[in-house]
């Protein structure tokens, strides 16, 4: 639920200085951190254990009102991997987050390339509406979004249907399945594409002229300076972005619960979604919770290669 | 001439980012016979305040900004003085799991929120704090409180010592060195982890929309707005007022914070 934000470079822990009053002040530290301990244990850590703890128990609504669950193994773990619908699910969330994904990495890079060429001015407006679209929050992304493809006063039918494809006059995009997928994608991905745009830009203005000019010296064509030079200076960034943004997409619940609730017909229904459909809609809390679990480690097999290259990475830098 | 592509590209860029928040300011300002318009009137040519008279008259508008305001204030508070504790320590204090707590730290800054909508809604019943806006403060604190703990570090070890010894040695307290002379330095990077953590706050809507079901007068903005069909019907000449409103104070905190996001940027990224 954390906003994108631009975080700041953490210094490589520095040696912490010494002591000055041994003894006296050594309760001090821990005084200071208490509230931080509790609270992450409370509020974190507490809720993390108990989601698994109902994972492996019969936890539905009298459960909830009664208490006193049993556990019942790993009979919901069962329950999930043993139903289509689940699977379907799954197939689902992987499309939506590769389908996100590859559109904001291929957008914002060429985004990023174009605005480095670009003179003063023009740079200027295009990272203002870059920052524009990143401050606008999500509910009022999905807000607009909706009224953009509103069927009879949306400005997008009125577009396609003035360029001739009449079969948008009056369309109901909200009623089908592909076409909500679709504008949910859309909305994702321009929501998405400024700070990972941004970001690339920000890289790419740290590496050497002179590496461009020997490129160029050397009869290097845009493609082959592309490849050549500017990939590989940035290839630990494009690693961070593409995680950051698996991450964000995979586990994206606001935009899809806000427009569609996962509908229509299950069409733009992911893990997150899905979870929350089961535990709320449903009152089976225990088997929700068993697809989250399930969602956050399918997101870590799906980040493990990314994670081992920023791990290697650190390695290496440091 | 080879620039052409290249302008159309970047023009075309621009449009599409803004487009869409034009829209909805432009739509807002329309009366709503121009709203209704065949043809899409892409001026407001006829300015107008209705739509804002109506989004701001609604039942529980009031109601609901000062609910948002008080739970992202109240978030922000306490996060801004737990993390200060907290980056003190770690900046400024050697001591036996140090290593462990900056850990927990970043695994807490890394955990999947959006998994924890079950056990919290859960934890909340058992305790009695669904339906409560205290409950949506204490989450927004603690999942603001890392990203601000790392952050304030990163402004406190780049403050240099000396500064705090020299006015110890003046006979000032360490909490008064503190206070007087490291706090004033910190400024800025209190002010710009605050106004990232507001913005997380207010536009949160997840565990808005899980945990408040009943007391639907402890609603937030996001989830009134959610519900804007409810509301507003068909109006989407109020609708689109609505979401201005709500978008408005996370703008100007962005143009406040313009620079340093850049910077932010440029900087985070450098270290990837």
């Amino acid at each position: 639920m954390v906003t994108q934000a631009p975080e700041r470079p953490v210094p490589v822990a520095a040696p912490p200085p010494p002591r000055r009053r041994p003894g006296a002040g050594a309760l001090w530290p821990y005084l200071l951190v208490v509230p931080t301990v509790a609270g992450t244990a409370y509020l974190l850590f507490y809720p993390l254990i108990r989601s698994v703890v109902i994972s492996f128990q019969h936890f539905r609504t009298g459960e909830l009102i009664r208490g006193g669950a049993a556990f019942v193994g790993l009979e919901n773990y069962h329950d999930a991997l043993g139903s289509a619908e689940f699977w379907a699910v799954v197939r689902r969330t992987l499309v939506w987050t590769a389908v996100n994904v590859v559109l904001i990495m291929i957008l914002s890079t060429l985004v990023a390339l174009m605005v480095a060429r670009l003179g003063k001015r023009l740079r200027l407006a295009v990272l203002g509406g870059l920052v524009l679209t990143w401050a606008t929050p999500v509910l009022a992304a999905t807000t607009i979004f909706q009224w953009l493809f509103q069927s009879k006063l949306g400005v997008v039918n009125w577009l396609l249907t003035s360029v001739g494809l009449s079969r948008f006059d009056g369309y109901t995009w909200f009623a089908d399945g592909t076409a909500t997928f679709a504008i949910m994608v859309l909305l994702v991905v321009w929501q998405s594409v400024p700070f990972a745009a941004l970001t690339l830009y920000a890289g790419l203005t740290t590496i050497p002229q002179e590496l461009f000019e020997a490129a160029r010296i050397d009869g290097a064509t845009g493609r082959q300076v592309f490849r050549d030079v500017t990939f590989p200076m940035l290839r630990p960034l494009f690693g961070l972005i593409t995680s950051l943004e698996i991450i964000w997409v995979f586990k994206c619940f606001a935009q899809i619960w806000a427009i569609s609730q996962g509908g229509p017909d299950g069409a733009t229904t992911t893990l997150p979604v899905y979870a929350y459909q089961v535990a709320q809609s449903l009152h089976k809390y225990d088997l929700g919770s068993a697809i989250s679990t399930l969602t956050v480690l399918i997101l870590l097999v799906v980040l493990i290669p990314h994670l081992r290259r920023m791990y290697r990475h650190e390695g290496e830098g440091r | 001439m080879r620039r052409i592509p290249l302008t159309l590209a970047a023009l075309s860029v621009i449009a599409f980012s803004v487009f869409p928040v034009y829209w909805m300011v432009v739509t807002a300002f329309k009366p709503t016979r121009d709203i209704q318009a065949d043809t899409p009137q892409f001026l407001p040519l006829h300015p107008t305040l209705d739509h804002f008279e109506t989004a701001i008259a609604s039942e529980g508008f009031g109601l609901f900004w000062r609910n948002s305001l008080l739970v992202s204030l109240g978030a922000v508070l306490l996060s801004l003085v737990v993390a200060l504790l907290a980056a003190f320590a770690v900046a400024r204090m050697r001591w036996r799991g140090r290593k462990a707590f900056i850990l927990m730290v970043f695994i807490a800054q890394m955990a999947p929120w959006e998994a924890l909508l079950i056990p919290m809604f859960i934890i909340a019943r058992d305790t009695g704090m669904l339906d409560k806006l205290s409950m949506l403060t204490l989450i927004y604190f603690i999942s603001t409180l890392p990203f601000t703990i790392v952050t304030l570090r990163g402004f406190l070890a780049a403050i240099p010592e000396e500064l705090e010894e020299a006015a110890q040695m003046d006979g000032a307290s360490r909490a008064a060195a503190f206070r007087k002379v490291v706090l004033p330095l910190l400024a800025p990077g209190l002010m710009s982890t605050s106004l990232f953590g507001f913005i997380t706050a207010w536009n949160e809507f997840a565990f808005a929309n899980a945990l408040i079901i009943k007391n639907q007068d402890d609603r937030t903005l996001p989830v009134w707005l959610s519900s804007f069909s409810n509301v507003f019907g068909t109006d989407w000449g109020a609708t689109m007022a609505a979401a201005t409103l709500f978008m408005l104070p996370v703008l100007l905190i962005f143009l406040i914070l313009q620079r340093r996001v850049t910077s932010g940027i440029i900087a985070g990224a450098v270290k990837g």
